[in-house]
């Protein structure tokens, strides 16, 4: 269970602040399929941040599965970043001059998984993601799309518990995305991850159970939507 | 990861199996070995980054091993030269000690001389703390055998001669009391002298003209290596032949035989001093020196000489030192900026790599490993090429080098502490970030 209550994130910029989040509060079940919509520079990014343990918040309070964050030590962060949390970033973020397999290998690796098992789950997760075939290819090699699925790829690859996607659709054509939808719909129907992703496409948000709405770091919306879309079912024009 | 579904238990299986207890507890110390290939990877990864701080240090590792090496051969070289001389050594020479401004001036300057007589005077004072006291008569002749013929230095010398001078017989025997008593026409040949006047020939009991006299050769020295004052180059005959039969009026002042060198041989260093100022007070009295007087001829002191090259080679040493530690330091610096050029991907490395779980300690045990790996390397290359270097300038002969295990350690373990200060220090920053914020650092 992710439970955030009245967080703020302010960034100084020399004399300027900037209210990155202002008082957030919400909480998501474990199991959750949860799409976050907004305006460019609302605050997603940031929020998405704090709640995979990668940033801390200027204020307010974050408890997951009923652990408060601030109490963490460090080992324990790492622990959850590793295992319980799987991020794909915005930016991708995969490491220059490292071929996508060794990408998807980085978090097995550090979660302790022996040699052979993690070549074994890396080379499952790229085939889950469509880049069964390019798995030597370094990110420079590769196209954005390809780029982002293999950050995909590496935030599902220790079956995280909390999947959280910053934008995972952005970079890919329609039909790649809605591959991607797929795959994390039936993560989340198969294992029951909690799967929070950000979007600017109410089409690919549309596909998840709750839609919050954020806006100046402010949340202005929390609806369910009783009838997610199901990937791959013809596209309904709204 | 396909799973079967069964409809009965639809959704919340697989997320209960994970998530419904805290995080396993997980192996805290990654294997050195997993730990060591991740280093291993992200060296090889960055190529230019990793060649261009091997160079820096390569190049300062080897600088002071070469360096050290040849100041430390230069060392030894002077050392064994003085040495070579024998130890507990004084020569008393004519001249001045000090050029003074006396000297300069030139007015009151005549050539000053030792007498054979000094040499007799002291003989009889000098009766506790020497072994031995000889005189010493050295001109340059002609040297003939066959049709070889060059100019050697020849030394009129006294059986104890070769006592003093711990000299070694390669063959044959050396001059004898008897050969001065009866003037006998015989010589022995330095190791050179002997070879380039017989070649592969056999010397002992050949006769060699010097200066137009027949010598018998006697005795062959065994070789001393080329250094200030080697007897390799030089004939020695009977000190009383000479005399009396080769050198003639130029070994005669106002009526008295000179020498060049009366050489004394003390028993042990402690008594140097004391002899040495013995023989200043006899010396002064028999040459009728005042007080005031400078003295007309010097007394040099073996031990005195080493420790003023001593402190003067070690000065060199120092210096060269000096120099190389510089030229590490550049070394050093060069790596950092290399690092810091790096940092910005250095810094997102690091972000994302504790993004997907490492903790602060694998991190920082990795950047270790990956600096002590380039440390080492470069440790290792730099030794080899510095090594070389010396080697080299061994081989040429243009200045000795001897490579001491203190140098090489030296080197070394500056080496591998200035990789691991300018390695470390940029990512030591990184590992403590918010990974967030490392990923986002410009
Ligand atoms: N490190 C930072 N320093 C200063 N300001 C920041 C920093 N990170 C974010 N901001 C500011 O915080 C606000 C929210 O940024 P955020 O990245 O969360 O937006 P976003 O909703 O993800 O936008 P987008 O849809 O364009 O990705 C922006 O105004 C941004 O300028
Ligand atoms: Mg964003």
């Amino acid at each position: 269970m992710i439970h955030v209550e009245e967080l703020t994130k302010v960034y100084q910029m020399g004399e300027s602040e900037v209210r990155a989040l202002d008082g957030a509060s919400f909480t998501i079940q474990n199991g959750e399929m949860v799409a976050i919509m907004g305006p460019s520079g609302s605050g997603k990014s940031t929020l998405m941040s704090i709640i995979g343990c990668l940033d801390v918040p200027s204020s307010g309070r974050y408890t997951l599965d009923d652990v408060s964050v601030e109490n963490m030590d460090e080992t324990r962060l790492a622990d959850v970043r590793g295992r319980k949390i799987g991020f794909v970033f915005q930016q991708f973020n995969l490491l220059a001059r490292t071929s996508a397999l060794e990408n998807v290998k980085l978090p097995l690796t550090y979660a302790g998984i022996s040699g052979r098992q993690r070549d074994e789950r890396a080379m499952k997760a790229l085939e889950r993601v469509g880049l069964g075939q390019r798995t030597h290819h370094a990110p420079n090699e590769l196209s954005g799309g390809q780029q982002q699925r293999v950050a995909i790829a590496r935030a599902i690859v220790n079956e995280p518990a909390i999947l959280l996607a910053d934008e995972p659709t952005g970079a890919l054509d329609s039909k790649t995305g809605v591959e991607i939808m797929d795959l994390f719909q039936s993560l989340h129907r198969d294992t029951g991850q909690t799967v929070i992703l950000v979007t600017h496409d109410s089409y690919v948000a549309r596909h998840t159970e709750r839609i919050i709405k954020l806006s100046d770091g402010r949340i202005i919306s929390d609806e369910k939507n009783p009838n997610p879309i199901k990937a791959g079912a013809p596209r309904m024009e709204a | 990861m396909k799973r079967i579904q069964t409809p009965s238990k639809p959704v919340r299986r697989g997320w209960k199996r994970r998530a419904g207890r805290a995080p396993r507890p997980r192996p805290r110390n990654m294997l050195f070995s997993e730990n060591l290939k991740i280093a291993l990877r992200a060296l090889r990864a960055n190529k230019m980054r990793s060649v261009l701080t091997i160079l820096g240090i390569v190049i300062g590792v080897a600088t002071v091993v070469a360096l050290l090496s040849i100041g430390e051969g230069a060392t030894a070289s002077i050392t064994s030269q003085i040495q070579s001389g024998g130890s507990n050594l004084l020569t008393i020479s004519p001249g001045r000690m000090q050029a003074g401004p006396a000297a300069l001036s030139g007015g009151s300057q005549q050539a000053s001389h030792l007498y054979y007589a000094d040499y007799q005077l002291l003989d009889r004072a000098l009766t506790t703390n020497i072994s031995d006291i000889v005189p010493v008569y050295q001109a340059s002749y002609t040297v003939k055998f066959g049709s070889e013929s060059f100019s050697a230095p020849t030394v009129g010398v006294m059986e104890a001669h070769k006592e003093v001078r711990s000299f070694e017989m390669a063959d044959g025997r050396f001059i004898t009391e008897g050969d001065n008593k009866s003037q006998t026409l015989v010589a022995v040949l330095g190791s050179s002298v002997a070879e380039d006047l017989f070649g592969e020939l056999s010397p002992i009991g050949k006769i060699i003209s010097i200066n137009g006299l027949k010598f018998q050769v006697v005795g062959v020295l065994e070789a001393k290596g080329s250094s200030i004052g080697s007897p390799d180059e030089n004939i020695f005959i009977p000190i009383e032949t000479g005399y009396n039969k080769l050198f003639g009026e130029s070994a005669v002042y106002n009526g008295r035989k000179t020498v060049n060198n009366i050489l004394v041989s003390v028993t042990d260093e402690k008594n140097m001093d004391t002899v040495s100022a013995t023989v200043e007070y006899m010396l002064r009295r028999s040459h009728e020196l005042k007080t005031s007087d400078e003295l007309d001829f010097n007394v040099m002191n073996q031990s005195d000489t080493l420790e003023t090259l001593n402190t003067v080679t070690q000065t060199l040493t120092i210096f060269l030192g000096a120099i190389a530690g510089i030229s590490l330091l550049v070394g050093g610096i060069g790596i950092m900026n290399i690092m810091l050029v790096s940092v910005t991907e250095r810094t997102k490395e690091i972000g994302l790599r504790k993004a997907v779980g490492a903790t602060k300690n694998q991190i920082l045990t990795q950047l270790l490993i990956e600096t002590f790996t380039l440390s080492l390397l470069c440790g290792v290359v730099g030794i080899l090429l510095g090594v070389g270097i010396a080697l080299a300038f061994s081989v040429s002969g243009l200045i000795s080098s001897v490579i001491t295990a203190n140098s090489i350690l030296l080197a070394f373990f500056f080496a591998l502490i200035i990789g691991i200060f300018f390695g470390l220090y940029p990512a030591f920053r990184a590992a403590n970030l918010h990974p967030m914020v490392a990923l986002r650092y410009e």
